[in-house]
């Protein structure tokens, strides 16, 4: 079939059923936006800004599993994507990404919008393509898709010059992929699994590190079995929230920074290190020497450079989470036997009892965990969580309820103040029976603001809850923890009126200043369906405990003082 | 242990911007590069590179990984016994004594390439600890310009 450039992207995005685009149109992208206007095979979703875009694409993907799509134009369109792109590329999130250039008479000469695209995302991204050729498209879009969803997922960025999807050329998308230099490994050595089940059947006090790997791997079913068959307790990482249920007794809690004192303790304490899908990021292990010293690794992961990166694997196993752990647990059926492990759990269990994840209530102001905590309670299942960056992210993760994988969708590797709405937006798109609720902070919301106008005109209805202590809490708390107090350029007590914001751009806005108001604006943001910013007044200079400072040994715990009730 | 002089000997696919991607991946992640060749493997679609470079086992183990994560990367080969050669030209005033430099060329598989009006030009090519130790018995001719060529190596 002999067609435009512009019409095998559509053609492509077609056959990759891909059913949303998020973008934003512009000079070099229009030869395509002309055949988004013809076709009907998918919704293009006009987000206000260009990074909102790519995040809008990443919760949609975080949510259904999908690869994301976005398509920006040239130049500056695609420099704002610059940071989705990043953040993609760090929370290992399968996109496809489409940009406009320049025509290729014009590249290299300064030409209006152009940039080096792909030499600014070479290092943000998986891969990339100029594609020169409009011969080529068809074929380079289908290696992106393939490339992004395989392997460790990830964000493959696509430039194509003005000219180019204009041309005329053949397309034929029932062509195999031929990529001799990229095949990832997923199936995992038996002999290193055996291994493995043979070091966990002989370890006193083993421990499940579960990371979000599991969740690209829509591995959490199997890890679920797998947990209970062998009574192995399990710490999750902030990305692997909701791979256990909150209430699996095997689950432990959230470790790393952030972590609970049991969940910490736990990993300083154990003998074996079941890593699952895990990177053993600097959040979670602090002083790498200190960590887990005591305890041999096994580490399971697809990509091979993640193992004995930072901590030394034992026993090493690249490959698919999912498929791995199947195989460990033919094995392990016969060879764990969970009464083995009763004290070590025992043990955790006070842990916990001593300093369990908690917070005190204060009288005169909202607590922001208390929030967290209701809306686990009034919507708990039934709502997706988003989050931006900061004190209101940690809380977010501490302490809701999560019940299932990509429950729990929240920008971890990068950690982007802004990433929270639009995601929030692309996870609404995603599960559009569920509520969508994204907990920001009064400074992260203003980040990406504009997109009550995306969420309105699509009726894609996020509910922002912003816990608003009038700071940049979480350099806040730096501040007051290591900096003496001095609270250099985080006071935000000059801010907008949040709910006129809100219902200047079509949606409902709440200011809650009480538990009761909380409860009243939530039920009724839920029961009329709209876009709506709930501004709870929560408590100024409440910090996230426990906290183990930057570099600290992961025992080495701030812990939350216990005010007697 | 630390810090260990290697060789990195990688296959890729000789298309737009592969180098950027190898080199890129070397700066972004605060890795060393000492030497870098590439050219095109005859009669086939891919290129070979020979790198040089300097780290701990860790860290080489982790460029290894790394590269190996490169899309158009086929193959890379480390830590294996390499035959290993590098050329240089060297640039003498005509006042020295010509044939003494030819004779310590001779000596590391060289010769003088290139007689001008008042300028030599020689060539040695050996093992790169050998070029070493002739730069620095040529150091009494006086040499105006050294260009080395960086490693090239072949698995034995």
């Amino acid at each position: 079939m002999q067609i435009s450039g512009a019409q095998i992207v559509i053609e492509a995005l077609i056959a990759e059923n891909v059913d949303t685009v998020f973008g934003y149109p512009g000079g070099a992208i229009m030869n395509v936006y002309d055949e988004i206007y013809k076709q009907d095979g998918f919704e293009h979703i006009l987000t206000r800004h260009e990074q909102a875009a790519i995040h809008a694409a990443e919760g949609y993907s975080k949510a259904s599993g999908k690869v994301g799509v976005a398509m920006i134009t040239s130049g500056p369109g695609f420099t704002n994507a610059v940071t989705g792109l990043a953040d993609a590329y760090m929370d290992s999130i399968p996109m496809v990404v489409i940009s406009g250039q320049v025509p290729m008479s014009l590249i290299g000469t300064d030409a209006f919008q152009e940039i080096d695209a792909v030499g600014i995302s070479r290092s943000c991204t998986k891969h990339n393509y100029l594609v020169t050729d409009a011969s080529d498209l068809g074929r380079v879009l289908k290696e992106a898709f393939y490339i992004a969803a395989s392997g460790r997922p990830g964000p493959v960025h696509v430039d194509i010059p003005k000219d180019v999807t204009a041309q005329i050329a053949e397309f034929d998308y029932s062509l195999p992929i031929e990529l001799e230099t990229y095949k990832p490994h997923t199936k995992g050595n038996t002999r290193q699994i055996k291994k493995a089940v043979e070091a966990i059947a002989k370890a006193k006090r083993p421990l499940f590190y579960l990371g979000g790997g599991i969740i690209n791997s829509n591995a959490s079913e199997q890890i679920r079995e797998f947990v209970k068959m062998t009574g192995i307790p399990a710490v999750e990482t902030f990305m692997a929230r909701g791979t256990l249920r909150y209430d699996d007794p095997m689950l432990i809690s959230m470790l790393g920074m952030h972590g609970s004192y049991a969940a910490n303790m736990a990993m300083s304490e154990t003998d074996l290190v079941i890593g699952l899908g895990a990177r053993f990021d600097d959040r979670v292990t602090g002083k790498l020497s200190e960590f887990a010293k005591n305890a041999e690794v096994i580490h399971v992961d697809i990509d091979p450079a993640s193992i004995s990166k930072l901590v030394n694997a034992n026993y090493p196993i690249v490959g698919d989470v999912k498929i791995v752990v199947e195989a460990m647990m033919e094995l392990a059926r016969e060879q764990v036997k969970s009464s083995r492990y009763e004290s070590w759990v025992e043990t955790i269990n006070n842990f916990d009892k001593l300093h369990p994840l908690s917070y005190n209530e204060d009288v005169e102001r909202i607590k922001p965990q208390w929030v967290i905590e209701r809306i686990g309670e009034l919507l708990g299942d039934d709502a997706n969580i988003s989050t931006d960056v900061g004190q209101h992210q940690m809380w977010s993760a501490q302490f809701y309820p999560f019940t299932r994988a990509r429950q729990f969708i929240s920008s971890g590797g990068l950690g982007t103040m802004g990433f929270g709405f639009p995601a929030a937006i692309g996870v609404k798109r995603a599960d559009m029976k569920r509520t969508s609720i994204n907990v920001t902070g009064d400074g992260s919301i203003l980040m990406n603001i504009q997109e009550l106008m995306t969420a309105v005109e699509k009726k894609l209805p996020v509910i922002n809850v912003i816990l608003n202590n009038n700071f940049l809490g979480m350099v806040r708390q730096w501040q007051t923890l290591f900096y003496d107090k001095r609270h250099s350029e985080t006071d935000l007590s000059v801010q907008p009126d949040f709910v006129k914001v809100a219902e200047s751009f079509g949606g409902i806005g709440y200011r809650v200043t009480t538990k009761e108001e909380f409860d009243a604006a939530l039920k009724d943001a839920v029961e009329k369906n709209v876009v709506a910013i709930i501004d709870v007044q929560v408590h100024r200079m409440e910090n996230v405990l426990p906290m183990v400072p930057a570099g600290g040994s992961l025992f080495n715990m701030m812990l939350l003082e216990q005010k007697e009730k | 242990m630390e810090n260990e002089r290697r060789v990195v000997s990688v296959i890729v696919v000789n298309e737009a911007s592969v180098l950027s991607r190898i080199t890129d991946l070397f700066s972004g992640r605060g890795y060393n590069i000492e030497s870098l060749t590439v050219a095109p493997i005859p009669e086939s679609k891919y290129s070979r590179l020979t790198i040089v470079t300097a780290g701990s086992v860790r860290v080489i183990e982790q460029i290894t990984k790394q590269l190996h994560k490169l899309i158009p990367i086929l193959r890379v080969y480390d830590h294996v016994d390499f035959v290993e050669k590098e050329m240089a030209l060297i640039k003498f005033p005509l006042a020295e004594s010509i044939t003494d430099i030819d004779i310590l060329c001779q000596a590391y598989n060289g010769k003088i390439v290139n007689v001008g009006e008042d300028m030599i030009v020689a060539m040695v090519a050996d093992e790169p600890r050998r070029i070493d130790n002739f730069l620095k018995a040529i150091k009494r001719f006086n040499p105006k310009e050294i260009v080395r060529g960086g490693a090239v190596a072949l698995e034995r």
